[in-house]
């Protein structure tokens, strides 16, 4: 999903041979560690020079009943030596470490893929927890798929026997042995991972060296074994990609390294209030390591605990910052409210999760975006905007802090849980490109014979910011309305229209401030606009562009700005016969852009907990223009 | 302050219109207030009052320093973002008994046991003025109100014991009227963290008199105003507190001649949790009502832990933006293709 970053031209995109990559599956039980396995086969592909992007789908229990198929964890990769922006529709290759994770993944491999299975897992019992009544390594049902099966489990065992563990930890190398034989199958380098190995269990050597020994073996194992035209070995080609300095990022950690980017542009502390929510909490774990950057995070007893600190940070002059998820986010609603009417600066982060109540908290949805826009009590406008990858959520971030204090206004920073936990090659940025946005707290004491006027605005409508502890210039402020001259308690009718006026503009002006809503594939004007906001970027560009290749009228508008809209937006969609909004929800976005602009948006949803498939978007366009 | 004009209770007021009922006892704790800010020699600029809802937390607008009305319950939070992101801001909290102990039981739980550095001043009418009368989580058992026509049947929540519960360090209780409350308020403030002090406020409309049985001039001998080094004497004198061994409970004494040693009444030591758990809890009635400072024995606070970690952390890194966003493993793309 590098899009930033690669070289990849609309006219290369329909001109480019077909793209050559793989998409890899690792699979097995929570406890098998997957996840780091996936996080360090990633490492190695981006180390080659491939681009890549990875999609973690793990269960909601922290670890479920071994065996079972809702324990399954797993992690698929889509490398190659083009512009990769998905996850991959389908995995060429399937490594199952159980039954049961080869019976929940099995059926999306594409027909003739490949499946790596370990047999030592499949005894009767593991059969039987995954539902299976016969070996299907044995009894012929994967027929349609290429099957490879060993022990890996005792040739995991044998690896590290020189070693003395226990059986138990023994086995835990499995992975790592599965890792060296991938490794090996795609022509990777295994020094970074020894080098991870060593430092990871560097109060541990003997660990250390088993599950190098682990990898080693098999990685040999590949070298060695004759098995057959089915497991061969397979080079990629780096991707041609901008000449800098690159390394891989999850939203999660680009988001904090944005926030922290964003107050230092703002010339700020940052205060940081958040509570701990799937997938939210990697937020407050990045940033609770980096106190030298002027960053304060508390643990709060709640969100609302979380936001309240965080609007109390804001009103002493620092920058305060929450984050959560869904359920989360609506804890918090009665706060956002606070913070609009005392117009305050405050950056709340989404990382959204299927709904609604708990829902899926491991799933990735994009349905709070009614939440976002509309969802609080009273006339609540509120700035939101959209990250669309993981690379993307850094200059979200920074354009979030900087609408915050610029407007002083809270602003709600959407994410999702694909991009919070998915990674993908960064390119550096050069944090000298970037304007700072310096903050002015208001110090001057009143004339005399006046009084302190905490409503006082700039020409963008932005109030004073006075921080507590500046003399002269004591104030007061509050949820209840003020008046609109002189910031005291003000129930008149005329005053409650003046300022519910003067904070929905304030907001709106926001839009002066914000680039003209480009085209990022195609061209403005034409048959058929696929609009999108979030994480569906990838598989939407793909769609259009491989849609283009083809020769067919389609064009991609992403937005990053969900309120307020860009100013030419209604224009440039007005400028398409037709116009379809995929989104992972009901069809939000599409009932706001039929309500701004009048315009015949229509919908194509998915609300499965699992980001859209290229070819379902590819499928949508050509009933579109067929 | 020295080389300051001594400030006035005038300068701690604003020029808003106070508008509690006539006769609230609110009027009275805001004088109370006023009148001993200029003694703590605070500058009005350094210190904060933070609100929830409900009556008394309109009393941030009438302080002529900088206010926060928050929402309901939410007070304590705001207070700890204020004064984590400064904490030479002296913080005043301001709630009442829905507040701080119905909407907003959790966050003042955690205020006290985490130690914020704050005055929590919790204004205790025992019932919801605001709202009109409902009775509240301090109400007895048979209060009539519009929600309760029959009576409320739930047991009422004890705030001081519910501080000294969550950890509080500093708990006292005071009366609206009383010329003792400034001294309360002091020492409050001179607490280095979580001060919690229940201030019994009557409501003239909703909740006349409910205090009357401790509050009233004639019953004024079931006051027990305590003092650190002070024999536990009520009643003139007449009467005292020990502790009956046997029961390891508190009991009520005769003293006969002022001999209260004679008597065995226990001399306060405001840093005796268990006392000070018994004395919160004494039944109205067949006790005295113990007010003043009940406990105080300060340990160090959250803001001040905070900001030692945070100083600890960041301690000989030089923050720079562009080595944090090109840390962990990286590799250069040069501008042939390259491989490994």
């Amino acid at each position: 999903m590098a899009t930033a970053t690669h070289l990849v031209t609309p006219e290369d995109a329909q001109t480019a041979a077909p793209l050559e990559s793989v998409v890899v599956r690792f699979a097995g039980d929570s406890g098998d560690g997957m996840q780091l396995t996936g996080g360090q086969f990633t490492l190695s592909t981006a180390l080659a020079g491939n681009d890549l992007a990875t999609f973690p789908d793990f269960p909601a229990e922290i670890r479920a009943p071994q065996g079972t198929t809702f324990g399954v964890s797993a992690f698929q990769i889509n490398f190659g030596s083009a512009a990769i922006e998905t996850a991959g529709d389908a995995p060429d290759v399937l490594i199952a470490m159980n039954p049961a994770a080869l019976k929940t993944n099995v059926g999306s491999l594409k027909p003739g893929g490949l499946v790596i299975a370990d047999e030592g897992e499949f005894g009767a019992r593991n059969l039987a927890k995954a539902g299976y009544e016969s070996n299907p390594l044995e009894d012929g049902s994967l027929a349609k798929w290429q099957l490879i099966h060993f022990n890996i489990s005792q040739l995991t065992l044998d690896a590290v026997k020189p070693f003395g563990l226990g059986n138990k930890e023994a086995l835990r190398c499995k992975n790592m042995w599965t890792l060296g034989l991938a490794l090996w199958m795609f022509d990777r380098e295994r020094q970074p991972i020894e080098d991870w190995l060593t430092a990871k269990f560097a109060k541990a050597p003997e660990l250390a060296e088993a599950n190098i020994a682990a990898l080693n073996a098999g990685h040999a194992y590949g070298e060695t074994a004759e098995i057959g035209g089915q497991l061969h070995q397979q080079h990629l080609d780096p991707a041609p990609a901008e000449p800098g300095l690159y390394r891989t990022v999850t939203g999660a950690e680009s988001l904090s390294l944005g926030l922290v980017a964003g107050a230092q542009l703002a010339g700020l502390p940052m205060f940081f209030g958040g509570y701990p929510i799937t997938p939210a909490s990697a937020i407050l774990h990045h940033l609770s390591r980096l106190k030298e950057y002027g960053v304060t995070t508390f643990q709060a007893e709640d969100e609302i605990a979380a936001i309240g600190s965080a609007i109390g940070a804001s009103f002493a002059g620092s920058l305060g910052v929450t984050s959560s998820s869904g359920p989360g986010i609506a804890l918090k609603t009665e706060a956002m409210g606070l913070a609009i009417m005392t117009e305050l600066p405050l950056v709340i982060v989404n990382s959204q999760r299927g709904g609604p109540s708990t829902g899926l908290p491991t799933k990735t949805e994009q349905s709070d975006l009614y939440q976002a826009v509309y969802g609080r009590n009273g006339d609540a406008p509120m700035p939101v905007i959209a990250a669309r990858s993981p690379a993307d959520a850094f200059d979200c971030a920074i354009e979030a802090v900087r609408i915050a204090t610029q407007y002083m206004t809270p602003v709600m920073l959407l994410t999702d849980g694909y991009i919070a936990n998915a990674a993908e090659p960064w390119k550096v940025p050069d944090m000298g490109g970037y304007e700072p946005f310096p903050v002015r707290f208001h110090d001057e004491a009143p004339a005399e014979g006046e009084s302190v006027n905490p409503y006082a605005r700039d020409e963008k409508r932005a109030r004073v910011w006075i921080k507590p502890g500046t003399p002269s210039l004591m104030h007061r402020i509050g949820g209840i309305e003020k008046n609109v001259g002189t910031g005291h308690i003000d129930y008149a009718p005329e005053n409650h229209q003046a300022m519910t006026e003067m904070r929905a503009n304030k907001v709106l002006g926001v839009a002066d401030s914000i680039a003209p809503q480009d085209v990022c594939l195609g061209e403005p004007g034409g048959k058929l606009v696929v609009v999108g906001w979030g994480s569906t970027y990838g598989p939407i560009h793909q769609a259009v562009r491989r849609a283009r290749r083809r020769g067919l009228d389609v064009s991609h508008v992403h937005l990053r700005h969900i309120w307020p809209l860009p100013k030419n937006l209604g224009d440039l969609l007005r400028s398409y016969d037709q116009i379809i909004v995929p989104e992972m929800n009901t069809g939000q976005l599409k009932t706001l852009l039929r309500d701004q602009y009048l315009v015949d948006a229509r919908p194509l949803n998915k609300i499965s907990g699992q980001p859209f498939k290229i070819a379902e978007i590819e499928a949508a366009i050509e009933e579109a223009l067929s | 302050m020295n080389e300051m004009t001594k400030l006035t209770p005038k300068d701690f007021a604003t020029d808003q219109e106070v508008r509690w009922c006539p006769g609230c006892g609110d009027y009275a704790v805001l004088k109370a207030v006023q009148r001993t800010m200029p003694e703590l020699g605070v500058k009005p600029e350094n210190t904060v009052f933070i609100s929830g809802i409900g009556c008394s937390s309109r009393f941030p607008y009438y302080m002529e320093t900088y206010g926060f009305h928050t929402i309901h319950g939410r007070a304590p939070t705001i207070a700890t973002g204020v004064k984590l992101a400064n904490p030479e801001l002296d913080v005043w909290i301001i709630t009442g008994d829905g507040d701080a102990l119905s909407i907003g039981g959790n966050h003042t739980m955690h205020v006290l046991r985490r130690n914020l550095d704050c005055q929590i001043l919790l204004f205790n009418n025992e019932i919801y003025g605001l709202t009109k009368g409902q009775y509240s989580p301090t109400s007895r058992v048979g209060t009539r109100s519009p929600s309760t026509p029959f009576g409320s049947v739930d047991r009422p929540a004890n705030p001081c014991a519910f501080a000294l519960g969550s950890a509080g360090r500093f708990v006292a209780r005071a009366i609206d009227v009383s010329k003792q409350l400034p001294e309360v308020l002091k020492a409050a403030h001179a607490h280095r963290g979580a001060a919690f002090v229940e201030i019994f406020q009557n409501c003239i409309v909703y909740n006349d008199d409910v205090f009357a049985s401790f509050t009233a001039k004639e019953n004024a001998g079931n006051q027990l105003w305590l003092k650190a080094g002070e024999p536990m004497l009520f009643a003139n004198g007449a009467k005292g507190i020990t502790l009956d061994r046997e029961a390891l409970t508190l009991k009520v004494v005769d003293v006969a001649d002022g001999d209260w040693e004679a008597a065995g009444v226990l001399v306060h030591d405001p840093k005796n949790k268990a006392v000070a758990h018994m004395l919160v809890d004494m039944p109205f009635g067949a006790f005295p009502m113990a007010l003043g400072v009940i406990y105080d024995d300060p340990r160090p606070t959250f803001e001040s832990a905070v900001v030692q970690q945070n100083a600890e952390a960041s301690a000989g890194k030089a923050p720079d933006l562009q080595a944090l966003v090109g840390k962990g493993q990286s590799w250069m793309v040069t501008k042939e293709p390259h491989a490994i």
